[in-house]
C-alpha cells in the first residue's frame, strides 16, 4: 500500500488529546507518554495535552534529577513549542490540591476547571490516557 | 521499634494512609519516591501527616525531592530531610523495616 504524504503535510489530521496523570520518576508512564506525544507531533496532527492529578508534577520547575541517577525530562516540555505541540492545559483542581500555581510550571499552560476539561475532551477524537 | 517506608504518592494511593494508621507510637516513617509528595505543605494531603506527627517521627529522602523540584514547596515543620547515608542509617537504628509499596 503507498501513502500519498506530499510536502503539504499529512491528509488526515485528527484531535489527538494526551492525558498526563502520573508523577514523574516513581514510575515511567510520564516519560512513556512523552514518547507517544512526540509521535503524533511527528505525524502533524492537532495535540492537546492535558495535566491532571499528579500529572501536574510532571511541570513542576527546579527539577534536578543528579543525585537519583535518572533523566530529568521537563526540559523536553520546553522543546514542545518547536513541534507546535502548543495547546497544553492544566486541571486547576488538581494544581489547587496540591499547592501550586501556573507560576510553579516550567511552561506556560491554560489552567482549566473540571467542566472545562470535560467540554474539551468530549470533542477529541483519539484520547490516550496515562 | 520499626521503619517504615512508603514509595507511592498519596494523592494516588492509600498507601500512607495505611501506614499511619498501622504504624505504632514511637515508630519512624521515611518518605521516599513519590512518596515524597506527601511532606510538602499546604497541600489537600497535608494535614493527615500533621495529624501523627506527635506520635511518629518523620523523615523524606532529599535526593527524591531535588529530583521533583519540590524544594521550594515547603515541607511539613518537624519532617527532617536525609540523604542516602541517613537511609542507611534509619536502617540500622530500627529493629526492622517496613516497605509500603
Amino acid at each position: 500500500m503507498e501513502e500519498e504524504w506530499d510536502e503539504d503535510g499529512p491528509d488526515v489530521v485528527k484531535r489527538f488529546m494526551y492525558v498526563n496523570r502520573k508523577a514523574p520518576y516513581g514510575t515511567v508512564y510520564a516519560l512513556e507518554m512523552l514518547e507517544k506525544v512526540l509521535i503524533a507531533a511527528a505525524f502533524e496532527q492537532d495535540v492537546h495535552l492535558v495535566f491532571m492529578d499528579d500529572g501536574v508534577y510532571q511541570l513542576k520547575k527546579g527539577q534536578d534529577t543528579k543525585a537519583v541517577n535518572m533523566k530529568n525530562f521537563s526540559p523536553t516540555f520546553r522543546a514542545l513549542e518547536g513541534y507546535e505541540v502548543e495547546k497544553l492545559y492544566a486541571e486547576k483542581e488538581s494544581l489547587e490540591a496540591r499547592g501550586l500555581t501556573a507560576d510553579d510550571l516550567v511552561v506556560p499552560v491554560e489552567v482549566i476547571s473540571s467542566k472545562e476539561l470535560s467540554e474539551l475532551m468530549a470533542k477529541q477524537e483519539v484520547i490516550l490516557t496515562a | 521499634m520499626l521503619l517504615h517506608t512508603v514509595n507511592k504518592s498519596p494523592f494516588e494511593r492509600n498507601t500512607l494512609e495505611s501506614c499511619l494508621r498501622v504504624a505504632a507510637e514511637g515508630a519512624a516513617v521515611l518518605l521516599i519516591e513519590d512518596g515524597v509528595y506527601g511532606a510538602l505543605d499546604n497541600t489537600a494531603v497535608s494535614e493527615l501527616v500533621k495529624k501523627h506527627m506527635g506520635n511518629l517521627k518523620f523523615y523524606v529522602l532529599g535526593p527524591d525531592i531535588e529530583a521533583r523540584g519540590l524544594g521550594d514547596q515547603g515541607l511539613i515543620e518537624g519532617i527532617e530531610s536525609v540523604d542516602y547515608g541517613g537511609f542507611v542509617d534509619l536502617v540500622e537504628k530500627h529493629s526492622a523495616t517496613q516497605s509500603w509499596m
